[in-house]
């Protein structure tokens, strides 16, 4: 188990106190407090670390947001906002003496404005429902974390999560107008709106991505697009992962942005394969699957072009969609990656590493050598087109120590990516699960940086404490963060 | 009374008395900011220092020190493949367009060049002053801004720090995303010295339809009516006919534009689709007269020449902007503006006004209820005496306050150049 700060015994000893509080602010309904129901909020989708939060509380308006915020500053608790609890880094982890914010009950569609583009929307809406919303219109919402019929618009924005089609479409930040925020003291804010420029700083870029640390979100505006008049997908198979990696930057340096651009490993490929029998070929050591978006003229231009190349990186294997079934049968082993990491695995750590595309053959055969270093399964699928690689670990939770072994994986698989360029999280969050791996990408000034940043929104640290930034009692521990030559930059800040 | 350290450059331009700081290396640039810092003065941040008269003029109060980043100009990474550059900031604006047009990629967000906007020549603006005043031209719409395609960077922070943040690939969500809060903050949080931008491919070929003589409220919804096809428009504007006739060879009348661009055979079925959804008059202007033309609104060239005038950019819901600019025009039948972004960004430039003081501000944030208005051009003792950016709520002014002192604790940096 991941450490998370020392419980405030103070706290701790006022629950019940804390907890008539929380029922003088809400109705009686939007608190959780008996131990069984609490038990549901007491991990994410990174279900190896839980914890009992003191309470839950299910605020159903920025009004009651704002109450219940403002009380936990002035009392001291800490509070952990979640969305749909589906954080794949450990963000929305609850913590013992602090309670859990969930928006689920501010789920409603505010306005929805084709001529402008936008959809205002409540945090606790999933990212689907707003692509469903509009989709009578043509319409959809961009960034499409796999996660989408579950995940929350706030979660989202916590996360700045991606998708598949985020190189060309952009990932969350980039399709955010505005923001409905309330600070730690309570402290109401709207950031944006439908126009495209807030003005001042941005505070929608700086939020967006920030982790659920700097303050709730209580109200988002999205910009919406049309959808695409049509897309096709071409299915490659490689003789090895540096051909079609070098296919990769050719497509790209030919001037084309595909809309997905996803690659597979062997293990990956024969994995997803045995789970949903779409005819992906099993002789090949790489599989590329490249879509092509837009208007049909455009389209079938396009994968003229990209067959061509295809050709010249001499693949082994060319597939081209002529149907919408056909398309979706090529992205269906892709979607199925995660359930069939499941059937071959008792257990996976899904990772989430950004590297150079030039490092990737370098990587994958490092990653080889770790996975045989540890005696762990890995395979691996890859956001092609923007370098987000998402190895998956597999390992057996019951086996004593397996899960260890496999943080201890995961955690090699992210130093390299810092190694060669990359960066430690394309779009899962850094959370409990990468912040102790944080030095290896920031130095101390770097991230006390960050955390002055913090402090100018929270002062007193009491929104998601123990996520994103290393915790200092971890120092000497497993090597996992290290201060250099023991001497801290600026003892006088808080920790945290 | 700050001391030049020895390894500064003292140049004394002929108007100030004050010598300009040129600091070659980042830890030249720290040493300068904690000696600054420690001697109570402040640094008035450039590069290209095309655009020092955007923004509020630096108060008497304290002394302010020239620092030019320009010595920043390096190009330390350019990685086509990856879509990534990584510069010295300090480097010409049109050095970085030479670079990426010979590997046949672009900015996307289109970068004006508003040099000549403020007196100055053109092309001598830099990438550092795009970033920090997040310049963005008609592509911004669809395209996203400057703060869309800055990764990371390297920078002095106002305690005298050498720092960084984001990174330099494309996909990165580790920390705050500090590039984006750089972007656009006018130097008033940190000084960079190295940045990274994402880069995009520059499209084949492009191309606008022009529909004349339209009202700019059916402009409105010819622009939205574009933008929400699925023909992958890449901005709209509406010109007035004064500003078509001087930017469109043969133009007699308004000019609603939208502009087509990417492979040559699906910008010519995506007009011709457009074309029929329209139906009535539609002209092609074809690839020559685009370019020129939206690289002329983007660089604002119809207003260089008002010198008596103040400049506005006024950033509305889409929607919203015909009605802003009829009211203006109703009552100043001399103001001049035009319509970009699908209506969502306003250009004005507004006479001088009997009676009228404040440059025009009290007058238009009368009409914007719901977006802001940045001055962008006026007489100093205007900039001096009203907002120049839209005025926060007072908790989101306190909150921008404390988010300046966790980055410039003594305000050194650029101390009131945003406002108050
Ligand atoms: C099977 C699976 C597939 C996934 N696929 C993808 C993928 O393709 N791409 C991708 O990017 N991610 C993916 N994820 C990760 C996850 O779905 C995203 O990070 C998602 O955005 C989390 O949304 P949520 O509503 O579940 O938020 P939660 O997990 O509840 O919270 C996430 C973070 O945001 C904070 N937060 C939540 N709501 C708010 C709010 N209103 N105000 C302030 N802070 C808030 C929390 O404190 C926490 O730090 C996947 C997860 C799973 C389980």
């Amino acid at each position: 188990m991941v450490q998370m700060p020392m419980p405030n015994e103070g706290i701790l000893a006022r629950r019940a106190d804390i907890v008539r509080a929380l029922y003088d602010l809400l109705p009686e309904a939007c608190v959780i407090a008996d131990a069984v129901a609490r038990r549901a909020y007491e991990c994410d989708a990174v279900s190896a670390y839980r914890q009992l939060p003191l309470a839950v509380v299910l605020p159903r308006n920025t009004a009651e947001v704002a109450a219940v915020l403002k009380y936990c500053h002035g009392a001291g608790v800490p509070v952990v906002p979640r969305g749909a609890g589906t954080s794949l880094s450990g963000g929305a982890l609850p913590v013992a003496d602090g309670i859990v914010l969930g928006l689920g009950k501010l789920n409603k569609i505010l306005d929805i404005d084709f001529p402008n583009r936008a959809v205002v929307t409540q945090p606790g809406v999933t990212n689907l429902g707003i692509s469903n919303a509009v989709a009578h219109a043509g319409f959809y919402y961009a960034p499409d974390p796999s996660s989408q019929i579950a995940c929350t618009i706030g979660g989202n924005v916590g996360e700045n999560s991606g998708g598949v089609h985020c190189l060309k479409y952009g990932l969350t930040t980039n399709n955010i107008l505005g923001l409905e925020l309330v600070l730690m003291d309570g402290t109401i804010l709207r950031l944006g709106g439908k126009q495209l420029d807030a003005g001042g700083y941005d505070w929608l870029g700086l939020l967006t991505g920030s982790e659920g640390l700097l303050g709730v979100i209580t109200e988002v505006t999205v910009r919406i697009l049309r959808k695409p008049a049509t897309a096709r997908a071409l299915l490659l198979g490689f003789p090895s992962s540096q051909v079609a990696g070098d296919c990769v930057g050719q497509i790209i340096a030919a001037g084309i942005i595909p809309g997905g651009m996803e690659m597979m490993d062997r293990p990956a490929i024969h994995a997803t394969e045995a789970f949903v029998n779409v005819g992906y070929p099993l002789d090949v050591e790489a599989l590329l699957i490249v879509e092509l978006d837009g208007p049909p003229v455009e389209v079938d231009h396009l994968i003229a072009r990209v067959s061509a190349i295809a050709d010249q990186c001499s693949a082994m294997t060319k597939r081209i969609s002529t149907s919408e079934a056909e398309r979706l049968a090529f992205w269906a082993g892709r979607k199925a990656a995660f359930p069939a990491a499941g059937r071959i695995s008792p257990d996976y750590l899904c990772m989430d590493g950004t590297i150079p595309r030039r490092a990737l053959s370098h990587v994958l055969t490092r990653m080889g050598e770790l996975s045989q270093h540890y005696g762990l399964g890995l395979a691996n699928v890859f956001h092609a087109g923007d370098g987000n690689l998402h190895p998956l670990i597999l390992f057996d939770a019951n086996k004593p120590g397996e899960f260890d072994k496999a943080e201890a994986f995961g955690a090699d698989i992210l130093r390299l990516c810092v190694e060669v360029g990359g960066v430690l999280t394309g779009e899962h969050g850094v959370g409990v699960e990468k912040r102790d791996l944080m030095p290896v990408m920031f130095s101390e000034i770097d991230l006390d940086q960050q955390r002055r940043v913090k402090h100018a929104f929270d002062p007193k640290l009491l929104l998601n404490p123990g996520k994103v930034f290393p915790l200092l009692s971890r120092c000497a521990e497993g090597g996992k963060m290290h201060v250099a030559g023991g001497a801290l930059a600026h003892p006088d800040l808080p920790r945290f | 009374m700050l001391r030049a350290a020895r390894w500064l450059t003292p140049i004394f331009p002929a108007s100030k008395a004050l010598p300009m700081f040129t600091p070659l290396t980042p830890g030249e640039l720290a040493e300068l900011v904690r000696s600054t810092a420690l001697a109570g003065e402040a640094l008035a941040l450039h590069s290209g220092n095309s655009l020092s008269a955007l923004g509020h003029p630096p108060r008497g109060d304290r002394l302010h020190h020239s620092l030019s980043l320009a010595g920043f100009d390096a190009i330390i990474a350019y990685e086509p493949d990856e879509l990534v550059l990584t510069v010295g900031p300090g480097i010409p604006l049109t050095e970085v367009k030479a670079l990426l047009a010979e590997r046949r990629q672009r900015l996307a967000f289109e970068p004006p060049d508003w040099g000549p906007l403020y007196g100055q020549p053109a092309g001598i603006g830099t990438l550092g002053g795009v970033i920090g005043a997040a310049l963005a031209g008609s592509r911004r719409v669809t395209a996203g801004g400057a703060r869309d395609h800055m990764l990371g960077f390297h920078a002095v922070n106002g305690r005298g720090e050498i720092f960084k943040a984001g990174g330099r690939v494309v996909k990165n969500v580790t920390g705050y995303d500090l590039p984006k809060l750089v972007t656009g903050a006018f130097g008033t949080l940190a000084a960079l010295t190295e940045v990274t931008v994402k880069v995009v491919p520059a499209p084949e070929t492009v191309d606008t339809l022009m529909l004349p003589r339209l009202t700019p409220a059916r402009a409105t919804e010819v622009m939205a009516q574009a933008l929400g096809s699925p023909h992958d428009v890449g901005s709209a504007a509406y010109l007035p006919a004064s500003i078509a006739r001087d930017l469109i060879p043969g133009a007699g009348d308004s000019a609603t534009l939208i502009r087509l661009e990417g492979f040559a055979p699906s910008v010519e079925a995506r007009a011709a689709a457009l074309m029929a959804e329209f139906g009535g008059t539609v002209e092609r202007l074809g690839a020559d007269v685009s370019r020129k033309l939206w690289q002329a609104l983007g660089d604002a060239t119809p207003l260089v020449g008002l010198h008596e005038d103040c400049l506005w950019r006024i950033s509305v819901p889409p929607t919203a902007g015909a009605a802003i600019l009829e009211a203006v025009q109703a009552v100043r039948p001399l103001a001049t503006g035009w319509l970009d972004w699908g209506g969502g960004l306003i250009w004005l430039a507004l006479p001088p006004h009997p009676g009228e003081r404040d440059g025009g501000a009290a007058f238009l944030r009368g009409l914007v209820t719901d977006g802001h208005a940045t001055l962008m051009r006026a007489p100093e003792r205007v900039r001096a005496s009203v907002p120049v950016f839209q005025p926060m709520p007072p908790a989101l002014a306190a909150l921008a306050q404390r988010l300046k002192a966790s980055f410039d604790p003594h305000a050194v940096f650029n101390p009131s150049r945003l406002g108050a």
